[in-house]
C-alpha cells in the first residue's frame, strides 16, 4: 500500500474529528482514544519494519511529482520518532483516564491531545520545508488548547507567554522560509540539499542557517532560547507536561538535525562551531538549574534543557558515531522523561506539593512507585546497562574522535550531575520518615503507575536490547551522514 | 435605552439572502477562478454576523439552531474523509477525481471531489467563526 505512511498521521486526526462528536460521553472518549492509541503505535511499528526492509518511503501528495508538490518522507530517524511518539501518546492517554479530571476530557481534552500527535507525527515525517511549518503550526496550536485547558491562574499566565514567544518564533520561521526559497526556488527539503550543494555556503545560507537554528532553538529550548521554557511546562498538569515535555522540544531538536545534516553542511567551521557551543552552554545551565532547585517539577524540566545539549552537542559533531549516538539518546531521552513526568504527576498527587524539603517517607508506604522511580532515575543518568549510557558512550566517542575533548568532558561531568539532581528527589522524597498526606486515599496509584511502568520497561528493554536495536540506529545516521540516501529516494529521477 | 434599529433590521432581511447567494456563487466559483470555501466559509458567516448585529444572539441561534462545534467537525470529517478515500483506490493521499456525469435536468456536469473538499473548508470556516464570534460576543 503506498499510503502506508500517512496512516499514522490519519488515525490521530480521524480520532481527534470522531471525539469532538462524543465530547458528552466521557467513558466513549477514552474507550476511543485509547484504541486508537494502541492501533497507532502497532501501525507506527510497522512502519519501523517497512522503512527496515524496504529503505526509504516516499508519499507525493495529491499525486504531483517530489519537487513540485508535497512529499512525505519516512526514512529511519522519521519512522523510529514517530514510534516513540506514538508509545508516549498511548501512554499519556491511559495516564489521563485517572488523573485528569472529568472536567478537562468534557472540554475537548482528548480531541486537543490527538490534534497535536497529529502535528507531532507530521512533523517527524514531512519532507517539505513549508510543511514543516504547517505542522509545527499544527501541534502549537493544540499545544495552546492543552496549557490553558483548566484555566487556573498560573496556568493562564504562562499560556500567554507561551503563546507570544511561539507567535513570534512563527513569523520569524515563516521569514527564513522565504528568505532560503528566494535563495534556492524550492521547498522540497532534498531539492533544497540539491540546490544549496550547487551554489556552496554563502553568507546568506550562513544568515538562514543562523536564523533557522534560533526558531527551532526557541523551540526545542537551546541556551539562550529556553528562557520561557521552565515556565511554561510548570504549569500543566502531568500528563500534558510530560507530552510537551517529551514531544514538543524532540521537534525542535529533531528539525535542526535534520537542517543541519541536509542543508546547511558546506561551512561546519561556523555553523556547527556555533551550535557546539550553544549545546555546550545548554549543557553547563540545564544541570545548574537541575541541581539548584528543589521543586521536583523544575528538576525534570531543567533535565530536559540538560538532554538538548547532549543531543545537539552529538549533532554538532557530525561523525556517523556522534550521530547514532543522538538518535539513540533522542529516542531514550524522549521515552524516559514522559516517563518520569508521569510518576512526579503521581507523586504530586499524593503529597499535593511539588517541594522537596515538604515530604518524605513515600517508599514505606508505596514501594511499586519507589522502585519504579529509582529505575527511572538511574536510566535517566545513564547508569550501565540502562540506555542513557549507550547513546552517551557514541556521543563522546564521536567528540573524542574529532578532538572536542572539552565537550565530551563537560557531558561526562554533566551526567553524574544529573544522577545527582534525580537522587535528591529519591533521597529526600523517597527515604526518612512517612507522612500522612491530607487526600492522598483518594489518588488511585496502582491505576495511575500503569502507564508510567509501560514506559520504563520499554526504556529498560531499549537499554538491554541495544545490541539489537542498533541496526536500525545506525541504518537511521547513516542517513543523516550521507543526505545523498535521503536525497535520492526523494527525487528517483532526478 | 431602546436602540432605534429598524432600518438596520429591515435592510439586513433582505440584504442577508443576497450575502449568503452571493456567497454559494463564490463557493462554486473557486474552481476555476478565484473563490472556493474558505472565501464562501466566510462571507456566510459575515451574513450570520450581521443578522446577530441586527437582532440579537438568542433571536439567531432560534433561526440557526446549530451545534458550530459540531460543524466544524463535520467539516473536517469531510475535507479529511475526502483526503482519506484515496487510500480505498491505492493513489496517493489527497489525490482528487474528476467526470463528466448526466444528471437529469442539469444535462452534462463537470463533478469533481475537490468541491467536497472545499465544502468541508466551507463547514470548519463558518464552524469556527461562528464558534469564536459566539464565545467572544455574548456579555455576561
Amino acid at each position: 500500500m503506498i499510503n502506508f505512511l500517512i496512516l499514522p498521521l490519519l488515525i490521530p486526526f480521524l480520532t481527534a474529528i470522531l471525539l469532538i462528536f462524543c465530547s458528552k460521553n466521557v467513558v466513549l472518549q477514552r474507550w476511543v482514544a485509547g484504541i486508537s492509541a494502541f492501533i497507532n503505535v502497532a501501525v507506527a511499528f510497522l512502519l519501523v519494519q517497512k522503512v527496515r526492509n524496504n529503505g526509504i518511503q516516499t508519499l507525493n501528495l495529491s499525486s504531483w511529482e517530489a519537487p513540485f508538490g508535497i512529499t512525505l518522507v519516512s526514512d529511519m530517524l522519521s519512522a523510529l520518532l514517530v514510534l516513540t511518539t506514538t508509545i508516549i501518546a498511548f501512554a499519556c492517554v491511559i495516564y489521563s483516564f485517572k488523573s485528569i479530571g472529568i472536567e478537562r476530557e468534557k472540554y475537548f481534552y482528548y480531541p486537543a491531545l490527538n490534534f497535536m500527535i497529529v502535528g507531532v507525527i507530521g512533523a517527524f515525517s514531512t519532507g517539505d520545508i513549508f510543511n514543516l511549518f504547517v505542522f509545527f503550526e499544527v501541534l502549537l496550536m493544540s499545544s495552546y488548547v492543552l496549557l490553558v485547558l483548566g484555566g487556573t491562574k498560573i496556568q493562564l499566565r504562562e499560556t500567554i507567554k507561551y503563546i507570544l514567544v511561539n507567535v513570534i518564533s512563527s513569523a520569524l520561521f515563516v521569514i527564513a522560509v522565504a528568505y532560503l526559497y528566494s535563495v534556492v526556488g524550492t521547498l522540497n527539503m532534498a531539492h533544497i540539499s540539491v540546490r544549496l550543494s550547487e551554489l556552496g555556503q554563502s553568507g546568506i545560507i550562513t544568515v538562514i542557517a543562523v536564523l533557522f537554528l534560533i526558531i527551532f532553538g526557541l523551540k526545542g529550548g537551546i541556551f539562550p532560547l529556553y528562557f520561557w521554557l521552565p515556565g511554561s511546562y510548570y504549569a500543566p498538569p502531568a500528563p500534558v507536561m510530560a507530552l510537551f515535555g517529551a514531544l514538543l522540544t524532540k521537534v525542535g531538536v529533531y528539525a535542526i538535525m535534520r537542517t543541519y545534516t541536509l542543508f546547511f553542511i558546506h561551512d561546519t567551521g561556523y555553523t556547527h562551531q556555533l551550535l557546539m557551543i550553544l549545546s555546550i552552554i545548554t549543557i553547563i545551565v540545564g544541570v545548574v538549574g537541575a541541581i539548584a532547585f528543589s521543586d521536583i517539577k523544575k528538576i525534570i524540566i531543567y533535565n530536559i534543557i540538560v538532554a538538548i545539549g547532549v543531543i545537539l552537542f552529538g549533532v554538532s559533531v557530525m561523525t556517523p558515531d556522534s550521530l547514532a549516538g543522538s538518535i539513540f539518546y533522542l529516542i531514550h531521552d524522549m521515552i524516559i522523561k514522559s516517563g518520569l513526568f508521569l510518576l512526579i504527576g503521581i507523586i504530586i498527587a499524593i503529597t499535593g506539593t511539588s517541594h522537596l524539603r515538604k515530604f518524605s517517607g513515600l517508599i514505606k508506604r508505596y514501594p511499586g512507585l519507589g522502585w519504579t522511580f529509582f529505575i527511572a532515575a538511574l536510566v535517566l543518568a545513564g547508569i550501565p546497562p540502562f540506555s542513557g549510557f549507550v547513546g552517551k558512550v557514541l556521543i563522546v566517542k564521536g567528540g573524542f574522535e574529532s578532538e572536542h575533548y572539552w565537550g565530551g568532558a563537560i557531558i561526562l561531568g554533566s551526567s553524574l550531575l544529573v544522577l545527582f539532581s534525580v537522587m535528591k528527589i529519591f533521597i529526600n522524597g523517597f527515604w526518612g520518615t512517612p507522612q500522612n498526606f491530607a487526600g492522598e486515599s483518594k489518588v488511585p496509584v496502582r491505576k495511575l503507575l500503569i502507564a508510567p511502568i509501560i514506559l520504563v520497561t520499554i526504556s529498560v528493554l531499549y537499554g538491554a536490547g541495544s545490541e539489537f536495536i542498533f541496526p536500525y540506529i545506525l541504518q537511521a545516521a547513516e542517513t543523516l551522514a550521507n543526505p545523498s540516501i535521503y536525497i535520492d529516494a526523494v527525487l528517483k529521477e532526478w | 435605552m431602546k436602540t432605534n434599529d429598524l432600518i438596520l433590521q429591515t435592510t439586513t432581511k433582505v440584504v442577508l439572502f443576497i450575502i449568503i447567494l452571493f456567497s454559494v456563487y463564490i463557493f462554486f466559483a473557486g474552481h476555476y477562478t478565484p473563490g472556493g470555501g474558505f472565501v464562501g466559509g466566510l462571507l456566510t458567516s459575515g451574513a450570520i454576523i450581521l443578522l446577530t448585529l441586527a437582532f440579537d444572539m438568542k433571536t439567531v441561534k432560534q433561526i440557526l439552531p446549530f451545534n458550530y462545534i459540531y460543524m466544524a467537525a463535520t467539516g473536517l470529517l469531510f475535507a479529511g474523509g475526502t483526503a482519506a478515500g484515496s487510500l480505498l483506490f491505492n493513489v496517493p493521499f489527497l489525490t482528487h477525481a474528476f467526470g463528466d456525469v448526466n444528471i437529469p435536468i442539469l444535462g452534462e456536469t463537470a463533478l469533481h471531489t475537490a468541491t467536497l473538499f472545499d465544502l468541508g473548508v466551507f463547514l470548519v470556516v463558518v464552524g469556527v467563526t461562528m464558534t469564536i464570534i459566539q464565545t467572544i460576543g455574548v456579555d455576561e
